[in-house]
């Protein structure tokens, strides 16, 4: 795919496929670098574009999103069907898997439905050579009179034929005939009848045939439109629709029939008992003892290698941002006031270290979030988790980033992406900052032997299961009362087994991640400075800043849960930032100096807080810094995924009500014991 | 004719009737279950969801849902029929 020179006029593709085809792979092979992330006006869908040139054609690409089906039930496949009928590409590339071809097929019998040239594209041939299925792509293109080109795109065969495939149908569209499926003979007149009311009144850029079918099948969208545009007809074809209620159920089952003719010579059907390699996996991954092993075996490993690679990296980083970087632009600095020193130095460079930091963990996790999902064990896991996450209102895929964020809150969020359906997406992410990070837990275990002595360790399970039992409470609750116990449904494809694609792994770790550097690191940039002027300012000490007036006109809330002393309000302000500040601020503030690796000072300044704080009041500040307001770029990153601000507001502000009210209920009932 | 989530794991049957809710009825049509079609129960434990096969893909299922499946189980095939080799 050389680059050509002469312009030439561009050709615009589509590529459409069900879920599990191995569609980003193809639109990652065919275009490279050179494409777009954005997302499909006024929708929260993610759109892709790319652009390549083939034996002198400019060619877009755009990566339509993976459906099942095009009968309008989400969002995706309203965009893909609005897409296709509306913008009328030259061609769809069609992508189906030759492992599940006859539930695939069911998404290209809807495509034939449309006024646009359809070329198929069978992938992942090799995927089901190996679970012993053969499909024979000759016949398959001549039962379907559409050209098939076979395909094995983690290995770029067959990338060029596709796009020549695609090209040809394009130069000559009135050559294209396909076998399109038709409806069952029961339903046949009814369909006629309804395209007679429409009839000559057919709305600009649809065809009677197809918004006769769509009206039959049930369709929302296609009602609507044609009550709007064709009222002097609506309410004899409503009559009609009233009557014939279950006819979606034939037209899809019609559609089977025909997928069932097509491929019944194509296909070689795999010689069942010689077990394929899916299911002798799946029967220690699915089972539901061996299967949590597998996947606390899975989650283990993920954070060891946080652990011994992320989490150095990320230090170092960080050490390298905060200790040269910033003395050599203090010193470069030289001559500047020293307010604008602080404000870059402190303030906008330390934040732009805590946006890298994050960098090295955000690689791993992204890393494997995009290996388990690539392999197919994600849909495993997600299975083996939804009998526990179902109670919650949660979907079995939620279980993912809810562990992801015992490491890190952030890539938790960014990482419910996984979650098909905004609803459970929405009710993960509010709940992952519930998830003590390691940030709080650092707090935890550093507060915790001087708060309450050998009880210590006790107190830290209790800390951490509590806000388990919390997160449990909340999702059920929030469940409950705003989506109404209106859990989402579990119905999920298992793909089978595959190797990994490393670029298509590599692609998504890069992308995610630099949307993350390129979006939330500037809020969190800017939000650092802030708070570095705000404790900064005016005085010299933080005692005196805008800040130590917060928490000293917060101090009557703060006596509700015994933390009556404006230090430690601002302390669980700080952690605002980032979880791990709260330390660091006690020590300037109870004037222990510098606080981190010096264990000796850092046990003074344990000492010295609990020293100030009943043992009820202990364990209120405790509960409150796990409870807390989430730190600034896990909001920056809620913000960055709902795209909505009243969801993030709501996230917020949901966590400090449980914060203080958890932290009134531990004070008030620990000082009666 | 019974619920889906009664059949045993290794069972054959074929679709009978879908929950009446249009929205999850389209799903399930969706991704290959309709009335009809036949399908093979790949596991099922008695609680949780249920692993199924059908229309040469597998899916997970939810027990709320597939409670609302009716099937038609099919009479177990005999032994030399490879389908049914026990799971």
């Amino acid at each position: 795919m050389e680059r050509a020179v002469e312009p030439t006029p561009q050709l615009r593709l589509a590529l459409a496929g069900q879920p599990n085809v191995g569609k980003s792979t193809v639109f990652n092979a065919l275009t490279g670098l050179d494409q777009h992330v954005g997302n499909w006006p006024g929708k929260t869908v993610e759109q892709k574009t790319g652009h390549f040139c083939h034996r002198g054609h400019r060619v877009e690409i755009i990566d339509l999103p993976g459906t099942y089906s095009l009968t309008s039930g989400s969002e995706e496949e309203r965009v893909a069907r609005d897409y296709l009928i509306g913008d009328s590409p030259d061609a769809v590339i069609a992508l189906v898997n030759a492992a599940s071809l006859e539930r695939n097929l069911y998404l290209v019998a809807e495509l034939l439905l449309l006024p646009v040239p359809v070329v198929i594209g069978l992938n992942m041939v090799d995927v089901a050579e190996v679970h012993g299925l053969h499909v024979e792509a000759p016949v398959l293109e001549a039962a379907l009179g559409i050209p098939v080109v076979e395909l094995v795109a983690s290995k770029r065969r067959g990338l060029n034929e596709l796009v020549d495939a695609a090209i040809a149908v394009t130069e000559a569209p009135e050559r294209f005939n396909p076998n399109r499926p038709v409806i069952r003979e029961k339903h046949q007149p009814v369909l006629a009848e309804i395209e007679s009311l429409l009839a000559g009144r057919t709305p600009a850029g649809y065809q009677p045939e197809w918004l006769a079918l769509k009206l039959l099948e049930g369709d929302p969208d296609v009602a609507a439109l044609v009550e709007a545009k064709v009222p002097e007809a609506w309410e004899a074809i409503y009559a009609i629709l009233a009557e014939h209620e279950d006819a979606y159920l034939d037209i899809a089952g019609g559609r089977y029939d025909w997928v069932a003719r097509m491929v019944r010579a194509a296909v070689v059907t795999p010689q069942r008992g010689a077990t394929v390699i899916t299911d002798r996996i799946d029967r220690v991954a699915t089972h539901p003892f061996w299967g949590l092993v597998v996947l606390l075996a899975a989650m283990a490993v993920l954070f060891v290698v946080t652990y011994f690679v992320a989490s150095p990296a990320a230090g170092a980083l960080s050490s390298l941002i905060s200790g040269g970087f910033s003395d050599l632009l203090r010193s470069a600095m030289g001559g500047a006031p020293d307010w604008l020193i602080g404000v870059i130095v402190d303030g906008v460079v330390g934040g732009a270290g805590t946006v890298l930091s994050f960098v090295p963990i955000l690689v791993v996790f992204f890393a494997a979030l995009a290996l388990l999902e690539d392999v197919g064990y994600m849909a495993r896991m997600a299975y083996v988790m939804d009998r526990y996450m179902h109670w919650m209102g949660l979907h079995g895929k939620s279980c993912m980033p809810l562990i992801l964020g015992f490491g890190c809150n952030v890539p938790a969020v960014l990482g419910t992406r996984i979650i098909e359906e905004r609803k459970a997406r929405m009710l993960t992410m509010m709940l992952t900052p519930f998830v003590p990070c390691t940030g709080r837990l650092a707090v935890l275990v550093f507060l915790a032997p001087a708060f309450f002595g050998a009880a210590a360790p006790w107190a830290l399970i209790a800390l951490v299961g509590g806000n388990l039992v919390i997160l449990g409470a909340v999702g059920t609750l929030v469940n409950k009362l705003v989506f109404k116990g209106d859990r989402s449904a579990f119905i999920m494809e298992m793909p089978l087994y595959h190797a990994p694609n490393g670029r298509t792994i590599w692609r998504y770790v890069w992308r995610n991640t630099w949307a993350f550097v390129k979006k939330a690191g500037t809020l969190i940039v800017i939000i650092s400075a802030i708070v570095w002027v705000l404790s900064s300012y005016p005085g010299s000490t933080p005692a005196e800043s805008v800040l130590g007036a917060v928490g000293r006109f917060f101090e009557p809330v703060g006596a509700l849960m015994g933390l009556g002393d404006w230090r430690l309000i601002v302390a669980l302000l700080s952690s605002f930032v980032a979880k791990e500040n709260s330390v660091a601020t006690l020590g300037i503030l109870f004037g222990s100096g510098a606080v981190g690796a010096a264990e000796a000072a850092g046990a003074g300044l344990a000492m010295k807080v609990a020293a100030v704080l009943t043992p009820a009041a202990a364990a209120a500040f405790l509960v409150v810094q796990m409870t807390f307001v989430p730190c600034v770029a896990t909001v920056a990153a809620i913000r960055q995924e709902s795209r909505s601000w009243l969801w993030t507001g709501a996230n917020l502000g949901l966590m400090l009500v449980v914060a203080f009210v958890l932290g009134v209920i531990v004070y008030q009932v620990g000082s009666l014991i | 004719m019974t619920a889906l989530t009664e059949l045993s794991s290794g069972s054959r049957a074929v679709v009978a009737e879908l929950p009446r809710s249009h929205g999850l009825a389209k799903r399930l049509i969706s991704l290959g279950l309709t009335p009809g079609s036949e399908l093979c129960v790949l596991s099922n434990w008695g609680h949780g969801p249920l692993l199924i096969e059908v229309h040469g893909a597998r899916l997970a299922l939810g027990r709320g849902q597939a409670a609302r499946v009716s099937v038609e189980p099919l009479a177990l095939a005999s032994p030399n029929d490879p389908a049914s080799v026990d799971r």
